[in-house]
Formats: structure tokens, C-alpha cells, sequence
């Protein structure tokens, strides 16, 4: 990756979820050791970016490009984008009948692993990794035992989703709605997560509806998405404002560029 | 109808055979299953049949099955296709016809015969067609008109060191044979014991296995049931399990099934002392063109019953399954707790399956659920999997072991477990995905 390049570069980018057309050009640019949040009303495309730069089936891109670490990735399956260090904690985590959480970890790392190369980890490594992460995210640690995300509470899935980003340590960290369904304990705990593995390599995404995670992961930019396209982007302040005044004062006032 | 005739005679035939050399205390019993059978023949008729209206029997009455006769088989072919330890006590029956008793390395008190040797004492076979009810049942007629050899296991009283007795039944598969095991299973007070039913087929050609087990659990004693049924496309497999429990008394029971081209299992526990249990579990795996039918009745008899009834089936290619779980729980059989699920996963578009739980409740006062699932693997699970790094080929394999490895996980014989953890889950096929 040469000096001028971003760690992720979304060029123009139309995409579409069942022949409707969400993204209408978006333009947005992610450096190692920035954290970006993208706010914007529902229906505004937030969560179909994130999804569309994870990969997932039924997401089409009409036109643009997505550029990671130099190379497009647009025809890369998602494993495979996984596994150059693209992760995306869902909105709604999917439960997984009779795959244990740990079990369901261990393939994931060790798929990671070996695509780079690695060895497989050994099981006592693991254990104290799974543990010590586990830890991170005081997550019950019955929980880990048990099949992911089955009869677990809206909490206890988001703080798996950050287990998984901690143990899996990717490069480009996306979050859908993270903040969505949680306690503000476990919003602070999620958070913790998030801010211990913020550095100066990675890269966070986060997507909001909310000012409100914002008060505990402090975004370098903030861009307001409506109707698929980036109406306004700024600085952590532009968050604290549309709190205050709503989405519809970026509606009326869209297209004006705020320096930051 | 001149096929369905020289079918019969067949059966006639070797009847008629059987009975120049079955010993006298059978005759009685099997000349009257005989009588039945002649009489309501096959079950063939289907509408209004709830007994067999999702598996036609038609393809087996339409074959001119004969007598499948003893021939002996190498030990160490049957420790391939079999589970076996040493501390078990292992039963080595070939085409329905004993061969050998392993005795085992633990001392007991079980006390193990098989029907065709001469001694048979007579307080041992009075028991036998004592639960299973064959007047409206053609292949329980059958099996108990032709029975001529099988185990009898006698559990004495207090006899609770867990003893495993491992029963196989091979069937070498000559073509175009029929073979009949006959199990029974008494239990005294107090005891435990672990019994092991395997039906293992050994070739490609078209053979028929039926048979039937009668297991009474008594008062305070316990019964851990295993039966698995690792047969070929071309066998046909039609089973019978007749259980009654007595007070306090608790029956286990674990099914694997695979591999039959029709294959049916039908279960009937009589929970008929008070405060008696039954667990009943089981997981089934069809592929090509099998046929996999599991039919259960549990009967609620006397008050604080409990049933549990948690089945689960992967279905592939083209294949059928059908569940009918039925639980009835009679008017003095208050304070009943019973539950049933019967959950399917479902890998290609071509196979399907027919659940049917059901709950007849005469009691005011019990506690009764039931539920049927029948699921393919889905997009958004597969993609959470992919964005964790893991590959459809490796996805898949997690969803489908994960999914048997609820019932196989939690067999309480680590001998038995770890077999059908190599031999059962590697068998199951990853999901092609269409996408």
C-alpha cells in the first residue's frame, strides 16, 4: 500500500437491495487509526453500506468500487475479505443451534490464520485468548459454552459481537447499530471494547442512529447519510448538533459543506 | 392380484418349514400371528390409515421375500460396521440366528439366553408376546409368526452396575431374504441396565429386516435404550418397540437411524406405573431416495408421568421422512408432564419431511407442549459464518454437526458416543448451497 492510499476507499458507489437503489454515490474515504461514524435517518443506507463493504449476498453493486488495501474487492467473497481483516458486528446477530460459541470462534481464527499463513492455534492458546477477551466484555462465561447467540439477551449478543471483533483483532472494524437494544451499562461495557481495540492500525466504522455511543467512542468525522448519499460530513461536533436540532436540519440544509 | 398370491405362499412355505423344527411353547403364539397375518395381510391401505399414510409398504409386500438362513461371520467384519467394547457384553446374531456370546469383563448378575436354545425356562418365555399387540399390525404378525431365535435378557432385582449388553444383528444381505430379531428385555426392581440394538447391513442387495422388542421396565428400575439402524439403499426395515414402565420406573431411549431405502421404527411406551418416565430421543438422517419413518405413541396411564419426547432429522437429496409423535394422556393420569419436538433440517429442495406431533389429553390437570421445525440452512446464518472468515464447505459442517450433535452429545456410553460421533456425524453430506 503506497503512502497516498487509504486503508478503505469507496469510490462513487451505487448499490442496490432487491432492485431498489440505497446508495446513490457515496464517496468515503478510511485511514488506519481513524474512527468514522455515519449517521442518518432509518432507511437512509447506513446499514446497507456496512453490509455492502462485509460482502453480503443480495446486496448488488450497480457501479463504483470499493478499494481495500489497494485492490478492489468487490468480487471477493466475504470469507476471503474476513480474512484480509474486514469485520462487521451485525445488527442483529444470528443465533447458530448446537455450534458452541467457542467452537464457531475457533474456525474463524484459525481460518484467519491460515489464509495468512498461520498455523491453526492450539486449543490451550485459544482458551486463554477466548478468556481474556471474554474478560474484555465480561461476558458470562456460560455463555461461551453454549450454542452463539441462542436464547441470549439483546445485550449479551451485541457484547459477543465485540468479543468476536477483539478476538479476531481485524484491520477495518464495521458496527451496525451496535448501540441499537443496549442498557447504557452495556453500552458502556460495548464501548470499552471498541476504545481498547481502537489504534493507531485500525480502522472503525461505526454505524448510528444515535449521538448517544458517540459520547463514549469519539469519532475523528462524522458523515450524515440521507437517501443514500452524504449530505454533510465533520467533526464529532456535527454529531452533538444533529442531536440537538434533528436529521431534519441536514435535510433542509443538505449540500452545504460545514469546514470542520 | 396373482403376484400378491405367490407372495403369500412364499410366506406360507417357509412357515410351514419353521414350524417342522420351532419348539413347542412357540407354536401356540406363532400359529395365531399366522392366522392374523393371513387374515389383514400388509398394510396397504392408506387413506384413512393414520398408522401408514406418509410410507407405502406396497414396495415390500411386492417382493417374495424368503427366510434368511445362519451363516457365520468373521468377528472382525462386524467390529467395522459395529460399536464394540470389551466390557460390554456383546450378542452376535446373523441373519436373525445367534452365533455367539461375548461375555464381557465385568462381573454380573444379568443373566443373557437367546430364544432357539433348548432350555429355555418357562417363566422366560411367557413373557414373550406379552406387549406387543399385532390384531391390527400385518408386520408385527409377521415378525411374531416366524420368530425363532433372539435375545432374552432378565435383569434381577437390585442388579445396578450398570451393566451395557450390546446386541447386533447383522444381515449379510443375501438377496431377496427376510430375517426376524426377537428382543425381550425384563427388569426387576431397582436395577439398570444399557441395551445396544444395532442393525447393520453388509451388502447392496435387497433385503428385509423385522423385527420386534419387548422390553418391560420395573418398579424403581432403569432402562437405557439404544437402537441404531445402519442399513443399505436396498434394505427394508420395518421395527417394532413395545415398552412398559412400572412404578417409578424410567425408560431411555436413543435412535440413529440412516441408510434404509424404507426404514420405519414404531415406538409405543406405556408409562403405566405412577410417577414412571420416559425419555425418548432420536436423530435420523436420510439421503438419495430413503424413506425414514418414525412413528411414536407414549400412553399416559397412572398420575406424575413425565415424557420427553426431542427428535431431529437431517434430510438430503430426494428423501422422505416422517414423524408422528403422539402422546395420549388418559383421564386418571393427572399432573402429567410431557413434551415433544421433532426438529428437521433440510439440505436440498427435493427432500421432505412429514411431522406430525400430536396430544390427546383426557387429564384436567397436566402439562403438555409440542412443536415440529423443518428448516433449510439459511442465508443470513451462512453470511454470519463468512464474515467471521469461515468457508461454506467449513459453515456448513459447523451447522450440521452442531444440529446432531444435540442428540449424539448426549449419549451417556463414551464408547457409543465416540462411535457414532466418527461414524455417524463424517457420514452426513455438507449442504450445497445455491448461490
Amino acid at each position: 500500500m503506497s503512502n497516498s492510499e487509504k486503508l478503505i476507499e469507496i469510490k462513487n458507489l451505487h448499490a442496490s437491495v432487491a432492485e431498489t437503489e440505497i446508495l446513490k454515490g457515496i464517496n468515503l474515504s478510511i485511514d488506519e487509526g481513524e474512527v468514522h461514524a455515519i449517521m442518518g435517518p432509518n432507511g437512509s443506507g447506513k446499514s446497507t453500506l456496512a453490509n455492502v463493504i462485509a460482502g453480503r449476498p443480495g446486496y448488488k453493486v450497480n457501479s463504483g468500487d470499493i478499494v481495500y488495501r489497494g485492490s478492489s474487492i468487490l468480487e471477493v467473497a466475504p470469507e476471503i475479505r474476513a480474512r484480509a481483516g474486514i469485520f462487521l458486528a451485525f445488527q442483529y446477530p444470528v443465533e447458530l443451534p448446537g455450534v458452541r460459541t467457542w467452537q464457531f470462534l475457533k474456525a474463524a481464527i484459525d481460518a484467519i490464520r491460515k489464509e495468512n499463513g498461520q498455523e491453526e492455534l492450539k486449543i490451550r492458546d485459544f482458551d486463554k485468548l477466548l478468556e481474556e477477551k471474554r474478560q474484555l466484555v465480561q461476558m458470562d462465561p456460560d455463555l461461551v459454552r453454549r450454542s452463539v447467540n441462542e436464547g441470549f439477551s439483546g445485550g449479551e449478543k451485541k457484547r459477543n459481537e465485540i468479543l468476536q471483533l477483539a478476538l479476531l483483532d481485524p484491520s477495518l472494524a464495521l458496527l451496525d447499530e451496535t448501540d441499537s437494544g443496549l442498557d447504557i451499562d452495556a453500552l458502556r461495557i460495548v464501548s470499552h471494547g471498541v476504545n481498547i481495540f481502537k489504534g493507531p492500525e485500525k480502522a472503525i466504522l461505526i454505524v448510528t442512529h444515535y449521538q448517544r455511543i458517540l459520547d463514549y467512542i469519539t469519532p475523528d468525522y462524522v458523515h450524515v447519510l440521507v437517501d443514500g448519499e452524504i449530505v454533510r460530513s465533520g467533526d464529532s461536533g456535527l454529531a452533538m448538533e444533529l442531536e440537538e436540532k434533528g436529521y431534519d436540519w441536514v435535510k433542509d440544509t443538505a449540500g452545504k459543506e460545514v469546514t470542520p | 392380484m396373482q403376484e400378491a398370491s405367490l407372495v403369500l405362499n412364499k410366506y406360507e412355505e417357509d412357515f410351514d418349514n419353521l414350524s417342522s423344527i420351532s419348539p413347542v411353547w412357540s407354536s401356540n403364539l406363532r400359529n395365531k400371528a399366522m392366522d392374523t397375518f393371513r387374515e389383514i395381510g400388509f398394510p396397504l391401505r392408506r387413506k384413512g390409515n393414520e398408522k401408514w399414510k406418509y410410507t407405502n409398504a406396497r414396495p415390500i409386500a411386492d417382493i417374495e421375500y424368503s427366510s434368511a438362513k445362519f451363516e457365520e461371520i468373521d468377528l472382525d467384519d462386524i467390529k467395522l460396521i459395529a460399536p464394540w467394547h470389551e466390557s460390554w457384553i456383546n450378542l452376535l446374531f446373523v441373519n436373525g440366528h445367534y452365533q455367539e456370546t461375548f461375555p464381557g469383563n465385568l462381573p454380573t448378575n444379568v443373566q443373557i439366553s437367546n430364544m432357539a436354545s433348548n432350555d429355555l425356562a418357562a417363566n422366560l418365555t411367557s413373557n414373550i408376546g406379552g406387549i406387543m399387540d399385532y390384531s391390527d399390525d400385518g408386520f408385527a404378525a409377521l415378525n411374531t409368526a416366524f420368530m425363532s431365535d433372539g435375545p432374552i435378557i432378565t435383569v434381577p432385582e437390585g442388579e445396578n452396575a450398570g451393566i451395557v449388553v450390546n446386541l447386533i444383528f447383522f444381515n449379510q444381505g443375501l438377496s431377496d431374504t427376510v430375517n426376524y430379531p426377537r428382543v425381550l428385555i425384563t427388569t426387576e426392581g431397582n436395577s439398570i441396565v444399557s441395551v445396544i440394538e444395532n442393525y447393520v447391513g453388509g451388502s447392496s442387495d435387497r433385503t428385509f429386516t423385522n423385527s420386534v422388542s419387548e422390553i418391560y421396565v420395573g418398579e424403581n428400575a432403569t432402562v437405557n435404550h439404544y437402537r441404531l439402524m445402519d442399513e443399505t439403499d436396498d434394505t427394508h426395515d420395518v421395527g417394532y418397540g413395545r415398552v412398559r414402565i412400572d412404578t417409578n420406573g424410567t425408560f431411555n431411549s436413543r435412535s440413529f437411524f440412516r441408510g434404509s431405502g424404507i426404514g420405519r421404527y414404531d415406538l409405543n411406551v406405556s408409562v403405566e406405573g405412577e410417577n414412571a418416565s420416559c425419555d425418548l430421543q432420536g436423530l435420523y438422517f436420510t439421503n438419495g431416495h430413503q424413506h425414514m419413518d418414525n412413528f411414536i405413541n407414549i400412553d399416559h396411564v397412572r398420575p406424575n408421568g413425565q415424557s420427553n419426547l426431542f427428535y431431529k432429522g437431517i434430510l438430503a437429496g430426494r428423501s422422505r421422512a416422517v414423524f408422528g409423535g403422539t402422546v395420549l394422556v388418559r383421564k386418571e393420569a393427572q399432573k402429567t408432564d410431557s413434551i415433544q419436538s421433532d426438529k428437521n433440517l433440510i439440505l436440498s429442495p427435493h427432500a421432505e419431511v412429514d411431522s406430525k406431533p400430536a396430544l390427546f389429553i383426557y387429564a384436567d390437570d397436566v402439562k403438555c407442549a409440542h412443536g415440529a421445525t423443518a428448516g433449510n440452512i439459511d442465508a443470513d446464518t451462512v453470511f454470519y459464518m463468512r464474515s467471521r472468515g469461515i468457508d461454506l464447505e467449513a459453515a456448513s459442517r459447523l451447522i450440521i454437526y452442531g444440529f446432531a450433535g444435540e442428540v449424539i452429545d448426549k449419549v451417556e456410553i463414551p464408547e457409543l458416543r465416540s462411535y457414532l460421533a466418527e461414524s455417524f456425524l463424517t457420514s452426513l453430506p455438507s449442504h450445497k448451497f445455491e448461490f
